[in-house]
């Protein structure tokens, strides 16, 4: 188990490296970030000073080199907006976005594993066609659309819910409603098809064959077999949250690490985009780490493999 | 009766999608605006002004004729990017697969990485590096987009390869070229079919998605993306600036996906994608 955490590890932090190394480059090949930054009117003297100081100048192995071994460190560098220390400025945002992702996810599962659930046990029935119909709606209407049109009609119109922000609970509404519309109708259709599969396994029978409640036959037999592939699901879908979260915190104006990131690259805020390229790729890799640790719980069999 | 409503629901995909397209090609037939000029004495008019059946925006432009013209760049850059990626990401996944080897190996560590970054932001980040513009946003999208084709190619033609026939052919002589163009590749391409149709729609919201974000296609070119954008500010005044385009995007997405079910019903019915 020991060896097995470490080479974890050991992944993770190289996915992060290359990660971090590619959009190092792309950046630096993408255009100059200190004429885009600095105003119109600013003396060439100015640039050259300016661009020294940070480092510009220097060839792009040695600014390479200098940008792994302070990253290595957690330092990122300054914000060239806010002046402030760009790891620091992510990491105040984090936890906005994990909350919402939290909520989001909570939502999620709340609404799409009963869904698919009863869809599949009772296949065929209006349930089952409601519920797919619904997820084959609410896989196909844009997050931001569904923002934009729930905020007219519960804002505008009948003045129930702020527009944006935080503040309150209902201040979480609409943005976890926007996140999770879309990834509960994807987890809805698969915990039906891992519910129906899972259904006609052997066990499934014997549990009833010898008279076990039905609950029980769903909720501990049908249930817990049926749950790898949903897990699995639930772990990327994290990732892709927090990428749908870029989205929703901007129409929501909520002050997370999405919308962070979206106004450093509109501002070319470099040092500030290789912080949150950090934070996200290590947050992403660590919840699927966490996955991976489920599934022992979940099907013993994969223990073995894990210890090897 | 499950038959009949599985294909049912691909007939009513495939007429969406249909619709979509002879909106495209046609814009200028079933429009009589212009979708860029604008009128300022008739702007923000609602829907059923006579002339302007959806209404016009904040510029006095007809927003159904932007919505027909929205309709090309849409298609045009969702088809762009599945041909791309398709191309690209199959190829990469023919290579992994078939001749493994370090190139294989390097390759799909590369998409791994990839992976674990979510796919909007990813296409953003890469958008806002080679620059704005329909151009800039094909190519974000399919730098984004590839993993999934090579991920799913290379799985394919990694137990295609374990097949008698594929095994036969070898131990008769035949060249590994004619093995991977003749025995390999049309096993593979149903694959292909169906996973391009089911990224089409997701290209189609994610360049939505970042043009409404300010990156990608920049006004005044009609991509809904960017009028759901503008439409942000008059949310109060006019409903039907943002009404409008997404319930355009949203059907052409649902009609996609009906088609994209369907073909893997079909074609492919073991696929998860």
């Amino acid at each position: 188990m020991r060896a097995y955490v470490l080479s974890r590890i050991g992944q993770t932090a190289l996915v992060v490296f290359l990660a971090l190394t590619a959009v190092f480059f792309l950046v630096r090949l993408g255009g100059d970030p200190v004429l885009l930054f600095l105003p119109m009117d600013i003396q060439a003297k100015d640039v050259d000073e300016f661009r020294q100081r940070l480092g510009f100048n220097d060839p792009l192995a040695v600014q390479y080199g200098r940008f792994v071994a302070r990253a290595a460190r957690g330092d990122f560098g300054e914000s060239l907006r806010y002046r402030r220390p760009a790891l620091g400025l992510v990491l105040e945002r984090l936890p906005a976005t994990l909350s919402l992702a939290a909520a989001a996810l909570a939502l999620t599962a709340c609404i799409s594993i009963p869904a698919g659930v009863v869809a599949a046990v009772r296949r065929g029935s209006l349930w089952d066609y409601v519920g797919t119909t619904g997820a084959v709606l609410g896989q196909a209407i844009p997050g931001f659309w569904l923002g934009l049109m729930l905020i007219y009609l519960f804002s505008v119109r009948l003045g129930w819910l702020p527009t944006g922000g935080t503040g309150g609970i209902v201040h979480f509404v609409m943005p976890c409603l926007v996140l999770a519309s879309f990834y509960a109708a994807r987890m809805a259709r698969l915990t039906r098809s891992s519910v129906l599969e899972t259904l006609r396994e052997e066990y499934v029978l014997t549990a009833r064959a010898k008279g076990l409640a039905e609950g029980l036959v769903i909720g501990k037999h049908t249930l817990k077999n049926s749950a790898i592939p949903i897990v699995t699901l639930a772990g990327l879908e994290t990732g892709q949250l927090l990428g749908g979260a870029v989205i929703t915190e901007t129409i929501f104006a909520w002050p997370g690490l999405g919308r962070l990131t979206v106004q450093a690259l509109l501002n070319r805020d470099f040092p500030v985009v290789l912080a949150s390229v950090f934070v996200i790729s290590v947050t992403y890799t660590l919840v699927n780490f966490g996955v991976d640790l489920l599934y022992g719980w979940l099907d013993p069999r994969t223990r073995r493999e894990a210890d090897a | 009766m499950r038959v009949v409503r599985r294909h049912l629901l691909g007939l009513v995909g495939l007429c969406i999608v249909a619709g979509a397209v002879t909106a495209a090609l046609g814009a200028p037939l079933w429009a009589s605006h212009d979708p860029i000029a604008g009128d300022f004495a008739a702007s923000l008019s609602p829907p059923g002004t006579p002339g302007h059946p959806f209404g016009t925006d904040q510029l006095g432009r007809d927003v159904y004729a932007r919505v027909l013209y929205g309709a090309r760049i849409a298609l045009f850059i969702g088809f762009s990017t599945v041909v791309v990626t398709a191309v690209v990401g199959g190829l990469v996944g023919l290579v992994a697969g078939f001749f493994g080897g370090w190139l294989g190996a390097v390759l799909m560590r590369v998409a791994d990485v990839q992976l674990s970054f979510p796919f909007v932001l990813l296409a953003l980040t890469i958008n806002a590096i080679v620059g704005l513009g329909l151009r800039n946003t094909i190519i974000s999208l399919s730098a984004a987009g590839w993993v999934v084709y090579a991920r799913v190619v290379r799985g394919e033609v990694l137990s295609v390869k374990q097949r008698d026939y594929v095994q036969a052919a070898a131990a008769l002589g035949t060249g590994r070229s004619r093995i991977l163009l003749r025995h390999v590749l049309p096993n593979v391409a149903p694959s292909i079919i169906v996973v391009g149709s089911l990224q089409f729609s997701q290209f189609i919201v994610a360049e939505a998605a970042i043009s409404f974000l300010g990156f990608g296609v920049q006004p005044p070119t009609p991509a809904w993306g960017s009028m759901l954008s503008e439409s942000r500010d008059f949310l109060y005044v006019a409903w039907w600036l943002a009404a409008f385009p997404g319930a355009a995007l949203a059907l052409t997405a649902l009609g996609i996906n009906l088609v994209g079910d369907w073909l893997r019903d079909v074609l492919d019915p073991k696929l998860r994608v």
